[in-house]
């Protein structure tokens, strides 16, 4: 078999031990409020929002109505604040202490930006409004836009991906519809290395591609000798992130945009590092094809527990014109969004498709202007700067207690792997946790793959100074703890989180993925 | 700048520390070639004034839903929300944390999506749903590529009543994974007769209720039709008010319930973000092959009950080239959003909230078919139904919004080419006011 | 008959033309805790090396490669329901398929216990 050893413990360790913990009476503990399911209230006969009273006209759905209720309980607006509020508190924030979650880029999310996308003539509109009453609209993502391409000097960019994901999705189905346009439709293998974030390989495959593994060579980068090694004229891309996810520049970069040119493929970048680099370098002189942008991580509109995001999409000339549906276009003082097939033809492009309904994430590209407009060219290169500068302090600091996975300087994040705890009986996962009793949100751990036991630590430029030092304080300090053999400090973390350690076994064997009324009893 | 904290001496003390003597240095892997001398060809940095006034100027130039009487739809609607929603997302526990990686410390978020997935699993009427996708559009195509998978089938039908948009995202996800699939002829008023003849090798049949053009339909026959051949019935919904008052897609023998969500909570946002609801049946070989987070419930080392992200081997980030969907982030906030509001509204709430869409639309679709030279296409609908004009419904439309009114979305924008220029497809919500439905009324007249 | 190893952390023990396959003790430890198998069709002929199946823990998908080629007679369906046997009775109860093998001679290749012994050490 094919033993894939991430299968570290899920389960917690530590039986209770009934007699040893002093409850209270209410499960709450202080600011910490227990807080049942909003099902297990059992208000079904309650509402939180009130209406004028409907005037009872006969229905004119016919035997289509439904006559049985759904069970969905209501809340009066208090019972719902409470419930919410209290709910929210078990919750790690960026606006709580520093979230260093490597390839997340869990920036300040500036409360400007919020304002904006609430304004009523971005939030309130329609997206099939008539295009007369919406110029405002359109003018806000030909401006977005003419950012983009200007950060990465790319001809064209496609705005209606939804996510970083989305964007692959997209950047690869321009690749795609640009090699059967070729008449090479038989390239299908997408060169992809090992330490890529799993979104890749799934992207690729979505577009009927399948991955071709490139190894990282010693220095974390990609191994030249290995990747031309798989150039062929079957190959129709490589995907590579860059600043990739060791947090490194690929400093062969050019050649290998050459190397795949000259091999008739074309060149992927996943951007999701951009904040190291953003207005600093731009991916068009680096040879790039595609690249999507996470608007979530690069530029600050919030990451919102899970999403939403958006993932607009660079192309080069050799791609531009299969952009996806739709597209806006300026036509003399005014805006038009060009929206079906053949209008698209007859503006000379070739469209591979609609990805969405709609034209994309217009609340995120709101806030991602109100973030890029307050920094301007100067602040977006200062903030890749103080972003990489702050990663390299953090690895300086810890190079010594830590074990950096690779030599030299790094880029807006900084790698470890778990050799320092050799051992110490600690491993990654006890690491992290116990951070989380020192009051941080652990760095990204087991990603990426290339090293063992990985965490993985992107500050971004939002720390002050003292806020990093107090974060390297504290690392350095369980770094020693594990070496000297405080084993339970980490194997028992965290004891001062809402939770403890969770039954992620337990939940995989016998999914519960909803309440229903006889668990409830039970 | 105001939100970077670093100040000229930190730098210079870091990287000293560092040991190197410039910030230069620290991007010495970039080619030289590639390296800018100065800033990007971009303005320089903004106040929050400035940059208020220039997007407030921005946002001035669009008509926004609210300074108007009302009526467009196809996919998205205007609803009320009520103002703890959007207060409870802008909490920074919410809006600036990541995806619940680690659940000791994300406990909100991962009990809010086991409400949601229990909530969407009510509404729709299914046994299960996951924490959301994109939007409906993108449900759809997942949902086609999740029954593809489920019945090992590479054939799908599309009602040619289905969105078209939603036909051209499921297209696009579809087109370089070997699977066919064909699109019925639309139908206003009416539905394509898809289950006359579903082929033995379908893997599934796309029904949109109400469809696009507003009509309501009984999915049964079509689940039965399609069950008989081993095929799988996908029902989809762009108007989640629609199942306060309507059977559920699930009582009618639905296997994939995928729609769009925001309707509740989440506003018009010019279409997007939104947030897209996925449900199905319980069974194993359904739930392994679901795309997207789902949360789930077990227990600390305490014996507590908590909530963890579960079987993540189906994802992107272990499964990698395996994965059954590419996603990653999804539509974390709007999940939220929409949560708050459905258990705000409740059943109660929900079903006035119908009644009262309903009621309206009732009452506009007889005001206006009642205008000579209207005809009412759709007979049975929720709150949508569409109107044939005597004239180019673009053409209305654009004459409608100089006189103030957003009247509808012409379907021949959805369907270009295809014949449907006096067709007029027209909703309207409990956010309608009498004088709306007045204002609405004259102004076709005046414009007919 | 013994049973056989692979390198790959599969066992195989044969009788007659039948063998009965699983992962062996070692690979079940380092995997953890094991959440779901994914099993192959019955009657499916599979070729030595081919993916046979799928290993799941919680944050990790493993494949099973077939140790011989031949033909699925049987899978151990209860692993469906109760995955935890793979960690409880790797070499015993938590087996995964029983196959009618096509060509005996890919045994001879295969490690002993002694040999298997010696490559996990
Ligand atoms: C390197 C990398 N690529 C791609 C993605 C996917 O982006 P998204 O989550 O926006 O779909 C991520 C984010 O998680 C990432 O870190």
């Amino acid at each position: 078999m094919a033993m894939n050893t991430q299968g570290r413990p899920s389960a917690p360790l530590h039986t209770p031990d009934p007699g040893a913990y002093d409850d209270t009476f209410s499960g709450s503990r202080g600011l910490d409020q227990a807080e049942p399911l909003i099902f297990e209230r059992q208000t079904y006969d309650k509402t939180g929002v009130d209406f004028e009273t409907p005037k009872g006209t006969k229905s004119r759905l016919g035997a289509l109505e439904r006559t049985e209720d759904l069970g969905l309980p209501g809340l009066s607006e208090p019972e719902a604040m409470r419930h919410y509020v209290r709910l929210s508190r078990k919750n790690y924030a960026i606006d709580i202490g520093l979230y260093p979650l490597g390839s997340c880029t869990m920036k300040h999310n500036p409360r400007l930006n919020e304002k904006m996308a609430r304004l009523p003539g971005f939030s309130d509109v329609h997206p099939l409004q008539p295009q007369s009453t919406v110029q405002g609209a359109f003018e806000l993502i030909g401006e977005l836009a003419h950012w983009l391409m200007t950060l990465t000097n790319m001809p064209t960019v496609a705005m209606s991906p939804k996510a970083g994901a989305h964007g692959e999705l997209c950047g690869m189905m321009a690749i795609r519809a640009a090699l059967d346009a070729r008449g090479e439709s038989h390239r299908r293998r997408v060169l992809v290395p090992e330490s890529a974030h799993g979104t890749n390989p799934a992207t690729a495959v979505q577009c009927g591609f399948f991955c071709d593994e490139i190894p990282a060579g010693p220095d974390g980068r990609v191994d030249m000798e290995a990747f031309k090694a798989k150039l062929g004229d079957d190959v129709a891309a490589i995907m590579l992130t860059n600043p990739n996810t060791c947090g490194l520049f690929e400093r062969d970069i050019r050649a290998i945009a050459d190397a795949i040119h000259e091999a008739g493929g074309y060149f992927y970048c996943d951007g999701a590092n951009f904040n190291a680099i953003s207005g600093r370098v731009r991916p068009g002189d680096l040879g790039v094809d595609a690249m999507h942008f996470n608007l979530h991580k690069t530029y600050s509109t919030p990451h919102g527990g899970g999403g939403p995001g958006a993932g607009p999409t660079v192309l080069s000339e050799a791609l531009a014109k299969f952009a996806p549906l739709p597209f806006v276009i300026k036509e003399g003082d005014s805006w038009r969004m060009v929206e079906d097939e053949a209008d698209a033809r007859a503006q000379g492009a070739q469209p591979f498709g609609r990805m969405v309904a709609f034209h994309g994430q217009m609340g995120m590209f709101t806030r991602a202007m109100s973030y890029m407009l307050s920094h301007g060219a100067d602040g977006l290169k200062q903030a890749s700067e103080d972003a990489v500068l702050n990663a390299n302090y953090i690895l300086a600091r810890l190079k010594d207690v830590m074990t950096p996975s690779f030599d030299g300087l790094c880029m807006h994040e900084a790698l470890f792997d778990d050799r320092f705890l050799k051992d110490t009986g600690v491993t990654t996962l006890d690491f992290a946790k116990a951070m989380i009793d020192e009051g941080y949100h652990p760095m990204t751990m087991y990603f990426p793959l290339v090293v063992h036991g990985a965490m993985l630590i992107e500050p971004t430029e939002s720390e002050s100074k003292a806020s990093v030092d107090r974060f390297c304080d504290t690392l350095e300090a369980l770094a020693h703890a594990a070496k000297a053999g405080e084993t339970e400090r980490f194997t028992a973390a965290p004891r001062f989180a809402p939770a403890k350690r969770l039954d992620e076994t337990r939940a995989a064997r016998q999914p519960v993925l909803r309440w229903t009324p006889a668990a409830s009893e039970a | 700048m105001r939100y970077l904290p670093l100040t000229d001496a930190d730098r210079a003390e870091m990287l000293e520390m560092i040991g190197v003597d410039s910030v230069d240095a620290l991007f010495e892997d970039v080619p030289q070639t590639a390296r800018l001398d100065g800033p990007v060809d971009l303005p320089r940095h903004k106040s929050e004034m400035e940059v208020e006034r220039l997007l407030t100027q921005i946002s001035r130039k669009n008509i926004a839903a609210s300074e108007a009487p009302f009526f467009v739809g196809a996919g998205a609607y205007k609803h009320h929300i009520p103002s703890s929603v959007d207060h409870l997302i802008q909490r920074s526990e919410y809006l600036t944390s990541y995806t619940p990686y680690q659940p000791e410390i994300s406990q909100g978020t991962l009990q809010t999506l086991f409400e949601f997935q229990t909530q969407v699993a009510l509404l729709t009427g299914m046994e299960v749903a996951n924490a959301s996708m994109y939007d409906g559009s993108t449900a759809c195509g997942e949902a086609v590529l999740m029954a593809c998978r489920i019945t090992k089938r590479r054939k799908a039908i599309l009602s040619g009543n289905l969105h078209p948009h939603y036909a051209a995202a499921t297209h696009t996800l579809a087109k370089y994974m070997d699977i066919e699939i064909k699109d019925d002829a639309a139908k206003p008023g009416g539905l394509d007769d898809i289950a006359a003849d579903i082929p033995d090798d379908v893997a599934c049949v796309v029904v949109q209720n109400p469809d696009v053009f507003g009509q309501v339909h009984d999915l049964e026959p079509i689940a039965k039709a399609a069950h008989e051949k081993g095929a799988l019935l996908i029902a989809v919904f762009t108007e989640a008010v629609s199942l306060g008052l309507m059977k559920t897609p699930g009582a009618m023998g639905a296997d994939i319930v995928v729609g769009e969500g925001q309707s509740i909570g989440v506003g018009l946002q010019f279409g997007g973000p939104h947030v897209g609801l996925f449900a199905c049946r319980n069974d194993r070989n359904y739930i392994r092959n679901l795309p997207g987070r789902l949360a789930g419930e077990t227990v600390d080392a305490d014996g507590r009950r908590g909530f963890v992200l579960t079987l993540s081997t189906r994802e992107q980030h272990i499964r990698r080239d395996k994965a059954t969907s590419n996603i990653c982030t999804n539509s974390g906030l709007m999940t939220l959003a929409w949560t708050i509001h459905m258990s705000l509204l409740g059943d109660t709430g929900l079903r006035t909230m119908a009644q009262l869409s309903h009621e309206k639309a009732c009452e506009l679709a007889d005001r206006l078919s009642a205008i000579s030279g209207v005809e009412l296409v759709t007979d049975a609908f929720f709150n949508e139904f569409t109107l044939r004009l005597p004239k180019n419904a673009a053409d209305v439309v654009e004459a409608l919004a100089e006189k103030g009114v957003l009247g509808g979305v012409p379907a021949s924008r959805l369907y270009p080419g295809k014949g449907y220029d006096d067709l007029l497809i027209v909703a309207a919500t409990e956010t309608n006011t009498d004088s709306d439905l007045d204002a609405f009324e004259a102004a076709l007249k005046e414009v007919l | 008959m013994s049973t056989r190893f692979t390198k790959d952390h599969e066992w195989i023990r044969v009788e007659g033309e039948e063998g009965v396959m699983g992962i062996t003790a070692y690979a079940a430890e380092q995997l953890g805790d094991v959440v779901f198998v994914e099993l192959p069709e019955v009657g499916k002929t599979v070729a030595q090396g081919d993916e046979l199946a799928v290993v799941e823990s919680v944050k990790a998908a493993s494949e099973v490669y077939a140790p011989v080629s031949g033909e699925i007679i049987e899978v151990n369906s209860a692993l469906e329901d109760a995955p935890a046997t793979v960690n409880e009775a790797p070499q015993g109860e938590g087996w995964f398929v029983k196959i009618k093998l096509s060509d005996k001679a890919q045994l001879d290749a295969m490690m002993d216990d002694a040999a298997y012994a010696e490559h996990t050490k």
